[in-house]
Parts: structure tokens; C-alpha cells; sequence
């Protein structure tokens, strides 16, 4: 299954390594990455392969929206469908 | 993003973060035809065990489901066959199920559960009279319970006399919750016309044509529909179209998902997206607020009903496009507690009941959740009742009243329902009578549908 996960919030430096860091820790591989800055905000939307991970969305969502407060960025974690859904006929 | 789209991404987070963008219920449909029995104990008993059975799971996956897609599901809830048939056996007693449905609702933790409905569009039997009878003692006893009375179809006509006892179950039901402001009577549609797949409350039913447990998904979104409609600021109205389909056309995806995968987790049948736009109180939630992005200073101006029409007809046409299997209201609601604009509309009396009864026309559903005086007569309340019938019998559309003559209150005072159903101020109604045209009964034949003009 695959989820996208998009971080929002202020620039500043160690975003991505966190983010990173958190995801490898659940071996949760990083397919594709890019950021941009959105509106004034830092933007990294990424898309991530769970596989290999014990990990359920729903508990991956919650580990990155603890991680998302501590370090002051908001956090998204969504299954890829709902895009590919919504935005593609 | 190699696959997926960035802006699709930044899109559809900002139309839940900041457009109020939700699929707004979960509602499965359940049968509960095999639990008639002869005694109102025994069928109760049975009824509160089989939805206890198949909507155990509800919370549990429309939250998951949530959390999955990072859409949030607002209500979750049940439906199901009208009760009515189910108490035949045992008139005086009805109130028996009505207490066990409750019961069965709080125990699956869902906030509404709708049914406790009849419908005599052609006649009404003597067990249908006295369960109509009951529903202000229902009303009165559940908190969770939800009640609709269908009393009009283009097919068979109105019943008249169903449009006269109706008048007086609300006025009842109002009586018996005087304390909350008549609340019961915010549980009570008087339907013409009532479809079978709706999964809105108050008027969800699960109609006798469905199957024995059926997913049903409203979506909403009338945030996202006016935020898309500022970038066409003076644009010709057929672009403002354009945009209303696109953008129906994506709220609706995300409820077909969500229906697919919630019919699958909890081994039931996909039924149908109803797609309407649904408002709340808070702000940027708002249809009035749509139709005045249009381009009215206020909701209730003359070319109202042309905009609500444009809206109306765009929101279906993207939806369909979008979902396999439409159905429910599919359109757009003007409730009037339950927008802030409609709210501030009334206020400054900027619209009137007469207004809003045009746009019912071709709204979705119909005159909703005004509010009126405590003395308003049961006939008057009638008059309200068959004159929106009319509009959908003649129309082939339906059409519903859910008034609260709010006890011991006038035109010009508030009441307030608090949460969803939201506030408003009294409406006022006509000060003429229409007592003797309601005293008469009888049933008004069904139309002719050629010749149309």
C-alpha cells in the first residue's frame, strides 16, 4: 500500500531529516520527494511504500502527527486512492 | 510527484482544512422486515438485536476510513424499513420499538437513526393511523430517533387527510418537547415524493425495494463549491457552471471511495452517493453564501431561485458523472437554521417563507428547518404541507416540510437547537386562514403529466 505524506508549516532546517528518520525507523520507503515553498510555507509532499512495514496507516499516520507536533509542522498522512480518486477520471 | 499531481495533493488538503470539505454520513440501510412478530415486546427485542448485529462496526470503520483517506466522516447512521410496517400487529404499542431503536442507536454509538417513518401517499390503514399517532410520544422519549410521514407522490396524488393529521402531529410534537423549544418537531419530515435510498436525517428511510443491509453516503461540501467559485469573479454564468461540476464532480469521488471500501469492510451492499451540498452553522460552510459568491447582496433577492436552480442542476451533473450509483436528494438543501447565511438572511428579513418556498421548485428537498410561531394552527401548518407537495407532485420531485413551531415563542424572537441544527429566528406566516380547504380530507388526484405548461 502506498500513502502520501505531506508536511506543511515554517521552513526551517532538519524538516525533511526528521521526517525521514521516522519513516526509515518503520521501514517505510521514500519512493518520491519534493518540496517547494507554498503560500509562504514549506511544503515536502512525499510518497512512501509500506510494504515492508509493520506499520497499519492508521498507526503511521499517528507516529508522524506526534512527530508533526514536536517539531511544529503539520503532518498529513492520506492512502495514495483518495488522490488518484478525486483528481483523476 | 512522478504519479501523483502536487497541486491535486495541496488541493485536496485545503478543501478539508480550510473549506470545510466532509463526507457527511455513513448511513447503512438495514431490512428489518424478518423481525415482525405478533407482540410489540418480541419485534422490538428482535429489531434492537439485528441492527446491533450489522451496524456494530460503523464507528469503527468510518473512523478508520477516515483516518485512511484524511477525509473526515462526520455521522454515522442507520436507516431503516419504515416502522410503520413493522407494528402492525400491536396498535397502541408502538412506542415499544421506538424506545428499543433508540436503545439500539446509543449502543452502536451513531448520533441519528431514521425510520420511524409511514407512508400513506394513497391511503392511510388503521395501523398507520395509529402509528402516525404515536410519533409525538416517540419523539418525546428517544433522543436519537428520527421520523418522516410521506403523504404525496406524482404517481398516486396527496392524501389530504394524511396533509391534516400531519399539521397536528407536529403541533403535538412540538407540545411534547416544549422544554428543549420543540426539538421533536427538527426529527419529523413530511415527505411528497420520498425516495428510498435517502441517507440524510431526518428523512432516511430504507425502503422495502432495497436489499437487507445497504451502504448509503451523503457527501457535502459547499465550502469547496464557493471557494471555487471566487476564482470565476465576473466571469458569464455558464463558466460559473463549469466550475460548480468540476468541482461536484471531485467531492463526489471521494464519497464513491468511501462508500466502495465502507460497504466492503462492513459486508454490505453498495448502494448510492447522495450528493448534496449540506450545510452547517459555522462559517464557510454555507449554500447561501454560494448563491451570493453568484452575485446577490443576499440570499432571498430576486434571481435567488434562478441561482439555487443553476447550482442545483451543475451539482447533480458533475456528480453523476462521478459515482457509479446516484441517488438519495442529490441536489442542494436550504435548511434555515442550519446556514449561517440563511440565518443572517432571515434576520435582516432579506427572505420570507413565501421566498423560500419558490426555491424549494427546484431545490433539492424543501421548506427545512424553519422555524415558526407557537400558535401557528395546525391548519396552517397543513396549508404549508400541501402546498409543498404540490410543488413535487406537479414537478416529479421531492419535496418535504420540517417546521418547529417553537412553543410559546413569536416572530422576531430566536430559538436555538444548538450544534447542527443550528438557530434562527420565528418566521412569520401568513396571517390568513386555510382551515376549511384542510378541514375538507379527501385525496387531490395525481397529475396529469402531458400537456406540461
Amino acid at each position: 500500500m502506498k500513502a502520501i505524506v505531506t508536511v506543511i508549516g515554517k521552513d526551517k532546517s532538519g524538516i525533511i531529516a526528521s521526517v525521514a528518520t521516522a519513516l526509515a525507523e518503520e521501514k517505510i520507503n521514500i519512493e518520491d520527494i519534493s518540496q517547494t515553498i507554498v503560500q509562504g510555507n514549506f511544503t515536502m509532499i512525499m510518497l512512501c511504500d509500506l510494504q515492508n512495514s509493520k506499520l497499519t496507516l492508521a498507526e503511521m499516520h499517528n507516529k508522524l502527527q506526534t512527530l508533526g507536533d514536536k517539531i511544529g509542522v503539520s503532518i498529513h498522512t492520506q492512502h495514495e486512492d483518495i488522490f488518484n480518486s478525486m483528481h483523476k477520471i | 510527484m512522478s504519479i501523483i499531481d502536487r497541486k491535486a495533493i495541496i488541493e485536496t488538503i485545503d478543501m478539508v482544512e480550510k473549506e470545510h470539505f466532509d463526507v457527511r454520513t455513513i448511513t447503512m440501510g438495514i431490512s428489518l422486515l424478518s423481525c415482525i412478530r405478533d407482540s410489540a415486546k418480541e419485534t422490538a427485542r428482535l429489531c434492537y438485536d439485528k441492527i446491533c448485529k450489522k451496524a456494530e462496526n460503523i464507528v469503527k470503520v468510518a473512523d478508520e476510513l477516515s483516518l485512511s483517506y484524511g477525509i473526515p466522516i462526520i455521522n454515522k447512521r442507520v436507516s431503516i424499513t419504515p416502522a410503520s410496517m413493522l407494528t402492525a400487529n400491536f396498535t397502541g404499542e408502538e412506542v415499544v420499538l421506538a424506545k428499543a431503536l433508540d436503545d439500539a442507536a446509543k449502543n452502536i454509538g451513531i448520533d441519528f437513526l431514521g425510520g420511524y417513518s409511514a407512508l400513506v401517499q394513497k391511503g392511510t390503514t388503521s395501523f398507520e393511523k395509529s402509528f402516525i399517532e404515536s410519533i409525538p410520544e416517540a419523539l418525546k422519549i428517544t433522543d436519537r430517533l428520527c421520523s418522516s410521514v410521506n403523504v404525496g407522490s406524482s404517481k398516486s396524488g396527496i392524501n389530504m387527510d394524511a396533509v391534516k393529521l400531519m399539521g397536528e402531529i407536529i403541533k403535538k410534537t412540538a407540545e411534547k418537547t416544549k422544554k428543549n423549544d420543540g426539538l421533536g418537531c427538527a426529527k419529523l419530515v413530511v415527505f411528497c415524493n420520498a425516495v428510498e435510498d435517502n441517507p440524510f436525517m431526518a428523512g432516511a428511510f430504507h425502503g422495502v425495494g432495497e436489499g437487507e443491509t445497504v451502504i448509503n453516503v451523503g457527501v457535502s461540501g459547499p465550502g469547496v463549491v464557493h471557494h471555487a467559485l471566487k476564482s470565476c469573479a465576473g466571469a458569464p454564468i455558464n463558466e460559473v457552471c463549469e466550475t460548480i461540476k468540476k468541482t461536484a464532480f471531485k467531492i463526489t469521488r471521494a464519497g464513491q471511495l468511501i462508500a466502495k471500501e465502507a460497504s466492503k469492510k462492513l459486508n454490505a451492499e453498495f448502494g448510492i452517493v447522495d450528493l448534496s451540498l449540506a450545510p452547517t452553522p459555522v462559517m464557510g460552510d454555507s449554500v447561501a453564501h454560494i448563491l451570493e459568491e453568484i452575485g446577490l447582496s443576499s440570499v432571498g433577492a430576486h434571481g435567488t431561485t434562478a441561482c439555487l436552480a443553476l447550482l442545483n442542476d451543475a451539482v447533480k451533473k458533475g456528480g453523476v458523472m462521478a459515482s457509479g450509483n446516484v441517488g438519495g436528494l442529490s441536489g442542494t438543501f436550504i435548511p434555515v437554521s442550519e446556514d449561517i447565511g440563511m440565518i443572517n438572511a432571515a434576520e435582516k428579513q432579506a427572505i420570507s417563507l413565501d421566498k423560500l418556498e419558490a426555491m424549494t421548485a427546484v431545490c433539492s428537498v424543501g421548506i427545512d428547518m424553519v422555524a415558526i410561531a407557537g400558535d401557528t394552527s395546525a391548519s396552517t401548518i397543513s396549508g404549508i404541507i400541501a402546498d409543498e407537495c404540490a410543488i413535487g407532485m406537479i414537478n416529479n420531485k421531492t419535496t418535504a416540510v420540517r417546521v418547529i413551531p417553537v412553543p410559546d415563542k413569536k416572530v422576531g424572537e430566536y430559538v436555538n437547537f444548538g450544534g447542527l441544527l443550528g438557530k434562527a429566528p420565528i418566521m412569520k406566516v401568513s396571517d390568513y386562514s386555510c382551515e376549511t380547504f384542510i378541514n375538507r380530507g379527501g385525496r387531490i388526484p395525481a397529475p396529469i403529466h402531458s400537456n406540461k405548461n
